[in-house]
This record gives C-alpha cells, structure tokens and sequence, in this order.
C-alpha cells in the first residue's frame, strides 16, 4: 500500500484585491458559498494602483508560483482612476517578464467588482488551474527564501 | 571641432557669461576621457577633449552643477538633448542656469569593439577617411572605422538637438533608425530561448550599480536598491531572483522617462546589452499607447503618468506573445 499518493503540485497563488470592489468581491463569493481554492491567498490593498510592481516581484520571491492583481472594473475605481494606472503599468510589466522569459501565465489583471462573487470565484479556480499546469515558479525565484 | 569648443568656452568664461565648463577631460589613457567641470582657461588649454571617444552623456551632471551657485556651460551632443529636456521637465536641472552649446553627435567609438580585435596596449586612435590607425605599444594596427562604431551611435535615433542656446557645427534630423530589430528578435523567439539569452546576460551582473548611477533619468536622492534592509543591496551568488529583480526595477522607474541615451550599456563593465530592456518598454509604450520620445519637449505628459479610457486590458501580453 502507497502513502503519499496525494502529491499533485498546488500552487501558491498571491491574490491583491482592492479594499472597494475586490476584497468584497471575494466576500461576496464566500458568503455565497461558492468554491475556490485555497492556494489563493488575498492580500489587501486600498486600490489597485497602490500595487508596486516590487511587490509582484516581492511575491515571486517568497515562493508564489501565481501573482493575480484585481481592482474595480475601468470607470469604477474609488479614487476615480488608479486601476487605469494600474492597467498601463502592469501591462508594461507584464510585458517585460515575459521578455525575460518568465511564463506569462502567472501574471494576471482581472477586473471584479464588489458584485461579481461569482466571477472571483471562477477567476480563481481557473488561474489556479493554469498556474497548476505551469508547475512550480522556478525562474523568478529567490532559494534564500525557499522553505525547507 | 574641438579647437573651435575651446575657444568658445575660453569666450564665454572671459566675457562672464558662465563661470564653469562642462566637459571631457583626457584620462589616463587615450579612451578614458571623463565628464569634468573646468572653472579655468588655462584648464581648459591643458584637458579638455571631444573627439570620437568622448561619448559619456554630460546632462546628468547638470543635476549637481546646478544646485551650485552660478552659471555653467555645458556641451551636449544631440543624444544628449533629450535627456537634458527631460530632467528640466522633471525640474532636476534649472535651465536658467545653464548655458548649452550643441554640439555634433557620433559616430563614437565603442573602445571595447576595438580591444575585441585584439588590440591593446592602445596609445592613440586616429580616424582617417574611416579607417582606424591605432597606434600601440606592439606597433601600429587599423581597423574600419565602422566595425567600432558604438551600439547606441550605430543605432542612432536623432541627430537633431532638442534644446540649445547656440550651436557649433550643424543641426541634423530625427531619425528612422533600426534600434528596436533586436527587441524584436527576442520578442520572436520562444520563451525558454529568451529565458536563457537573459540569465547568460544578467548573471554576468556584478551588482557594482554603474548603470543606475550614470542613468541620466535615475536622479533620485534616495534609491531603493540602496536601502540595506531590502535584502537586494547586493549580490547573492547562484540565484536568479537579485539580478532579474535588480533589472526589471531599474529598468521600470525609468519607463517612459527613458530617452535611450545608451549610457547603462556604454558603462557595464560586464558588456550586459542594458539597453534592450529599456527598449523593450519604449517598443511598447510606442506600439500600445502611442509613439512617445522622452525628452523631446518639455511638456509631453509621459506615458506612465497619463492613461486613456480605452487602453488596451493587461492580457495583450498574451495575445501578443509567442509561444
Ligand atoms: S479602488 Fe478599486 S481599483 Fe482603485
């Protein structure tokens, strides 16, 4: 008989949702009982554009294989513009990990509003699941930090 | 060219015009000239340079000289320009306070290109009808002229100068040149393939900061590759995370402020092609959001402090990769 069957890779998926829209879109998908994985952990901030993109960096590092950034849909965002900030940076962001041969599919910007419950979980369960393909995150990763 | 610099210089210090030169001074040897302030004519007859080899950006200079009491002159090839508009833009330098003199850009010669044939114990370079004598402590040797030429000179984007107060020698055009081919080489090729030409790249990185400190757009008083509780301060052998780190955050404070002066590849001391990743965020800044030149006026809002409704959503990252 076989002990460790269970070993599929799970990810570590890094989730910052913003305080007005996100964060209570993850509420919402919660207090609706709908599923979503657990690798996902949220970390809030008051608005999308207060993500550096040292953070994202910062979350390769300490081992996320899978960084989402989520804010209110373009219009809505509570200080009136950040996300579109947000969205020129973090596609020129994007743009340069994949230049640099870091997988692209484990970065994402995904638009969820305090009312989407529904579409947080699905955005979750399906990053998950492509991250999950991708394997551990290997190449933007710091072995100090790497847990024994 | 450079008899009629130090004769103006000589003038305008004279006349009281300004009271400081900004220049290049001969090294040690016959390609080290460096970036130094002359406050004297007689300075000024004994050290100063411009020739082929005299290729360092001298806007960023002005940063400091500026803070100083006084007047400074300062001579700016076309290249150069741009980066002198964009920190006047980004009130770094108080343009009252300087006077600028265009001067014709490059071609320049890059000295590791000729050291790359071979040839060293260098003791002068002469370029005649483009053909390279140099003279060595071995004997003499040449070289075409051509196969020196610098990346950033051979890439040139602009022969035009952007700002001046007068100028020396002719004003040239805007050019069309080549200088994004090799971004899109890299963007064509698949992604494990980039992934390995970048780490062959940034682990030669040694982490000595020379293109963050000669960087005209790095001006910060206060940098966060220096806070030593970042735990990125140095470099840490055998990992992959500081040096991509270290990059794409260096290269991302200047997005967009970047005129692709050239300086943070002249300067590696390790021949890392910096410039691409700065390139890379002009390609898509120009391609996404609309043709950008920083540095070209000083008014432009620069694409990273503006946005439009319709802007493309992050995911053209993946639309527009190749697997
Ligand atoms: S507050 Fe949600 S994106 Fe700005």
């Amino acid at each position: 008989m076989q002990v460790n069957e269970n070993k599929e890779f799970q990810p570590l998926i890094v989730a910052f949702c913003c305080n007005w829209c996100s964060y209570a879109g993850a509420d919402l998908s919660g207090t609706n009982r709908l599923n979503y994985p657990t690798n996902v952990k949220i970390i809030r901030v008051p608005c999308s554009c207060r993500v550096n993109p040292m953070f994202i960096l910062r979350a390769f590092q300490r081992g996320a294989d899978g960084v989402i950034l989520c804010g209110c849909h373009p219009g809505d965002c509570h200080y009136t513009s950040g996300n579109y900030f947000t969205r020129r940076r973090m596609t020129l962001l994007f743009g340069m990990l994949d230049f640099l041969g870091i997988e692209r599919d484990r970065t994402r910007v995904e638009w969820v509003s305090a009312a989407e419950g529904a579409k947080f979980a699905a955005t979750m369960n399906e990053f998950t699941e492509a991250v999950k393909k991708l394997g551990p995150n290997r190449r933007l990763e710091d072995l100090r930090c790497r847990k024994q | 060219m450079q008899e009629a610099m130090i004769k103006r210089a000589k003038e305008l210090l004279a006349d009281g015009t300004v009271d400081r030169v900004i220049g290049w001074k001969k090294g040690e040897f016959v390609y080290d000239h460096t970036p130094a302030v002359f406050t004297s004519a007689q300075d000024i007859e004994e050290n100063f340079v411009c020739d082929e080899l005299t290729s360092a950006n001298l806007s960023k200079y002005l940063v400091k000289e500026t803070v100083r009491e006084g007047k400074v002159l300062a001579f700016l090839k076309p290249c150069d320009t741009y980066s002198f508009n964009q920190l006047v833009k980004e009130h770094r330098i108080d343009r009252e306070k300087v006077y600028v003199i265009g001067i014709p850009g490059g071609p320049k010669l890059d000295i590791e290109k000729i050291k790359a044939k071979g040839i060293t114990g260098i003791l002068s370079v002469k370029n005649e009808n483009y053909t390279l004598k140099i003279d060595t402590l071995y004997g003499a040797s040449e070289m075409p002229f051509y196969e020196a030429v610098s990346e950033k000179c051979a890439n040139c984007k602009s022969k035009k100068h952007v700002v001046y107060d007068e100028l020396i020698g002719e004003d040239g055009d805007v050019l069309d040149s080549g200088r994004f081919e090799t971004v899109e080489k890299l963007e064509n090729m698949t992604a494990q393939e980039r992934y390995d030409f970048w780490r062959s790249e940034l682990s030669k990185c040694i982490r000595c900061n020379a293109c963050r400190n000669v960087c005209p757009a790095c001006t910060c008083e206060k940098c966060v590759f220096d806070n030593p509780s970042s735990g990125v301060e140095n470099k840490a052998a055998a990992d992959s995370f500081e040096e991509n780190m270290f990059h794409i955050i260096r290269a991302f404070h200047v997005a967009g402020r970047c005129t692709d002066c050239g300086e943070c590849s002249r300067v590696c001391p390790q021949n890392i092609p910096l410039h691409l990743l700065n390139r890379k965020f002009i390609k898509d800044i120009n391609e996404l959001y609309g043709t950008y030149q920083a540095g070209e006026n000083t008014t432009d809002k620069a694409p990273l402090n503006d946005y439009k409704m319709d802007d493309c959503e992050a995911n053209v990252v993946h639309e527009r990769g190749v697997e």
